[in-house]
């Protein structure tokens, strides 16, 4: 059955093991960072976070050059170069418009779907140019999770055989995709809650575990990179929070793209944060750096709530 | 679950754009929609009290007047039906007694309910996926949405009509009788093919309305993780779709089965199944007949059979098929899933 398997993607090894067997995440521990608060940030910066500094393993996975998006005359992204590393978790946050979504759609050529957007620059995805790469082929490996928990009509197996599949196929057949499925599952960390009754409609689990079913399906198609938009905005906290801890575990197999308007939550979870402006990528660095001792006056600003 | 918003999009309610031909479903009192008990008329200026009082008396009034027309037809219908109406062929006669049954325009009913859609299904529900999820280039789309808007409003005498027109053509004599090299032009294939016009507008508005009330980004998710367009609209769209288009076929055989011109003009109106030619099935569908319309037509006190027994229990028949597809409708259309 070589269509059980998604198409084969250059997986960099971070450990010596195989890079093909998962061990099941490990909790993120909650630390409190030395040194106490920082005079002049915001208050939370002295508050838990779901692990500690950056991985020491973050290897390169996509590298965005001089990112210039247009919709129609309007430009939405302003010349934005970053990389994005597997390993770690990278956040982009900034007031409402200021680009950050569209710079994550542009990463799986979403953007494209927009019929007046134009771009100009390069996206790199281990690389090669994303502009050369099959639409399909390259969404299949820069997945992508939205705002709104939105799993396929079909029950809860289906939703991530679907990914597995060829296209429109039924086939290969659910026995042959058992093992994938569970994975992806496992790997979103609702395997335990639905492991009893695959075959629930999807629509009917809580919003919650509809938002992990929809992480599952992004990670079905064993991405390198996962793009995630407001992924718990219409979430509960507790939700939020199972959410968070799953993302922060993933960062050790796939790149992690989070777009949030919670500056919070890209406190407790992120690696790097970049701060997007009207466009323009004003700051990026490690995210104690841009929320303890921002160099911008607006980043300053904006993470101190002054403004956004 | 938490995310439930008040504003959430229920599936496939309220797509249905055109009422089938009997009233039925009786209108909700076209009232303001009051928050609760507490926001009372009371407070309210008189002009806006009188406006109120005059919406509740005509919608109250327009329940009344269905009401009546479906508890009469029904009483009438249950007086005059008898089992074995459904079984008798219909015959000449002018007594009651004499004139048998309507099983041939009850069947006529259902075979031309079954290939008009045949026709019209398949066609409406590609128009109504490709209007909603492709529609390129855009001038192609505007026409056909006009065009269909068209066949929507127009009368369906003005089918029947050209019907006739199309039907008695030498190049389609082979779907019709022909006699001394003259195309009658009448017969289940023209009335099928003219009656699923009157259809195709409500399952094209309806497969339209149900794609685009599914949200963008559901779409996207299925792009995201590297489906085609194609493989969307099969496997994601057109399942959380299914509702509404159930909705639109079902609405469609109403038409189909309420209506009489393109009966009369194109079947016939023959109180029996005519065959055309020896082959069994096929002689059927290329010779003429007629359906419930026409035969309560031709019953009516007004008609030349002038039976009102036969009108009234056949009419009674009728209607209850159409109860019968609104209530599947209401059903359908409340099975519908939602995203939050």
């Amino acid at each position: 059955m070589s269509t059980a398997t998604p198409p084969p993607v250059r997986r960099l090894p971070l450990t010596g093991t195989d890079a093909q067997v998962i061990e099941p995440a490990e909790q993120p521990t909650v630390v409190m960072p030395a040194g106490g608060a920082v005079p002049g940030a915001p208050s939370f910066v002295s508050a838990p976070r779901r692990k500690i500094g950056s991985s020491p393993l973050a290897v390169d996975r996509m590298h965005v050059e001089q990112l210039s998006i247009a919709y129609g005359s309007k430009l939405a992204v302003k010349e934005v170069s970053l990389p994005i590393r597997q390993g770690e978790v990278l956040a982009l946050i900034g007031p409402s418009g200021c680009g950050k979504t569209t710079l994550l759609r542009s990463l799986n050529r979403l953007t494209e779907l927009t019929k007046t957007a134009s771009m100009k620059g390069r996206i790199l995805l281990d690389g090669e140019d994303i502009a050369t790469l099959e639409p399909t082929a390259l969404r299949r490996r820069v997945t992508m999770v939205f705002q709104q928990p939105n799993p396929f009509p079909m029950s809860v197996f289906d939703n991530v055989a679907y990914v597995l599949r060829e296209q429109a196929s039924r086939r290969p057949r659910k026995a042959a995709l058992q093992g994938a499925v569970r994975s992806a599952l496992e790997r979103a960390g609702l395997y335990d809650e639905v492991a009893g009754d695959l075959a629930h409609p999807a629509l009917r689990l809580s919003g919650g575990q509809q938002q992990r079913l929809c992480i599952a399906r992004a990670l079905a198609a064993d991405p390198e990179v996962l793009l995630l938009d407001e992924p718990c905005s219409a979430l509960d906290p507790a939700s939020t929070q199972r959410i968070e801890e799953l993302i922060v575990a993933l960062r050790e197999q796939v790149a992690v793209v989070i777009v949030t308007h919670n500056l919070q939550q890209a406190y407790r979870i992120a690696d790097r944060v970049g701060f997007m402006y009207l466009g323009e990528l004003v700051e990026f660095g490690p995210a104690e750096q841009v929320f303890g001792s921002p160099r911008e006056a607006r980043t300053k600003e904006y993470v101190s709530g002054g403004f956004g | 679950m938490g995310g439930e918003a008040a504003d959430e999009a229920v599936w496939g309610a309220g797509v249905s754009t055109v009422a089938p031909p009997p009233p039925t479903a009786p209108p909700p009192a076209p009232a303001p929609a009051r928050r609760s008990a507490r926001d009372s008329s009371a407070s309210w200026r008189w002009t806006d009290r009188l406006g109120l009082a005059f919406a509740w008396f005509l919608g109250l009034t327009f329940l009344a007047v269905t009401a009546a027309i479906v508890i009469y037809m029904m009483v009438q219908g249950i007086r005059y039906v008898r089992p074995e109406l459904f079984v008798t062929h219909p015959a000449a006669g002018v007594t009651e007694r004499e004139s048998g049954g309507f099983l041939d325009p009850l069947l006529g009913t259902v075979i031309v309910a079954l290939m008009a859609m045949a026709i019209a299904f398949p066609l409406g529900l590609s128009i109504g996926v490709w209007l909603s999820e492709f529609g390129r280039p855009s001038w192609l789309a505007r026409v056909t949405e006009s065009t269909i808007e068209m066949l929507a409003g127009s009368p369906s005498i003005v089918f029947a009509l050209f019907g006739t027109l199309i039907f008695e053509q030498g190049a389609l004599a082979f779907l019709s009788r022909t006699n001394d090299g003259v195309v009658y032009g009448r017969s289940f294939f023209a009335a099928a093919a003219m009656l699923s016009l009157i259809a195709l507008p409500l399952i094209v508005a309806n497969v339209r309305e149900g794609l685009q009330a599914i949200p963008g980004h559901v779409r996207e998710a299925s792009y995201a993780v590297g489906k085609t367009r194609i493989a969307t609209t099969r496997r994601v769209l057109l399942p959380a779709a299914r509702p509404s288009v159930v909705t639109g076929a079902m609405l469609g055989v109403g038409r189909i089965i309420g209506d009489t011109a393109i009966i009369v003009i194109l079947l016939g109106a023959t109180l029996r199944f005519t065959e055309a030619g020896d082959v069994p099935l096929l002689g059927t569908l290329k010779g003429t007949g007629s359906t419930l319309t026409t035969f309560v037509y031709a019953n009516a006190p007004t008609g030349e059979i002038n039976q009102p027994e036969k009108a009234f229990a056949a009419g009674f028949v009728l209607l209850s098929m159409v109860l019968a597809l609104n209530f599947a409708v209401d059903v359908a259309a409340r099975r519908g899933r939602r995203w939050s």
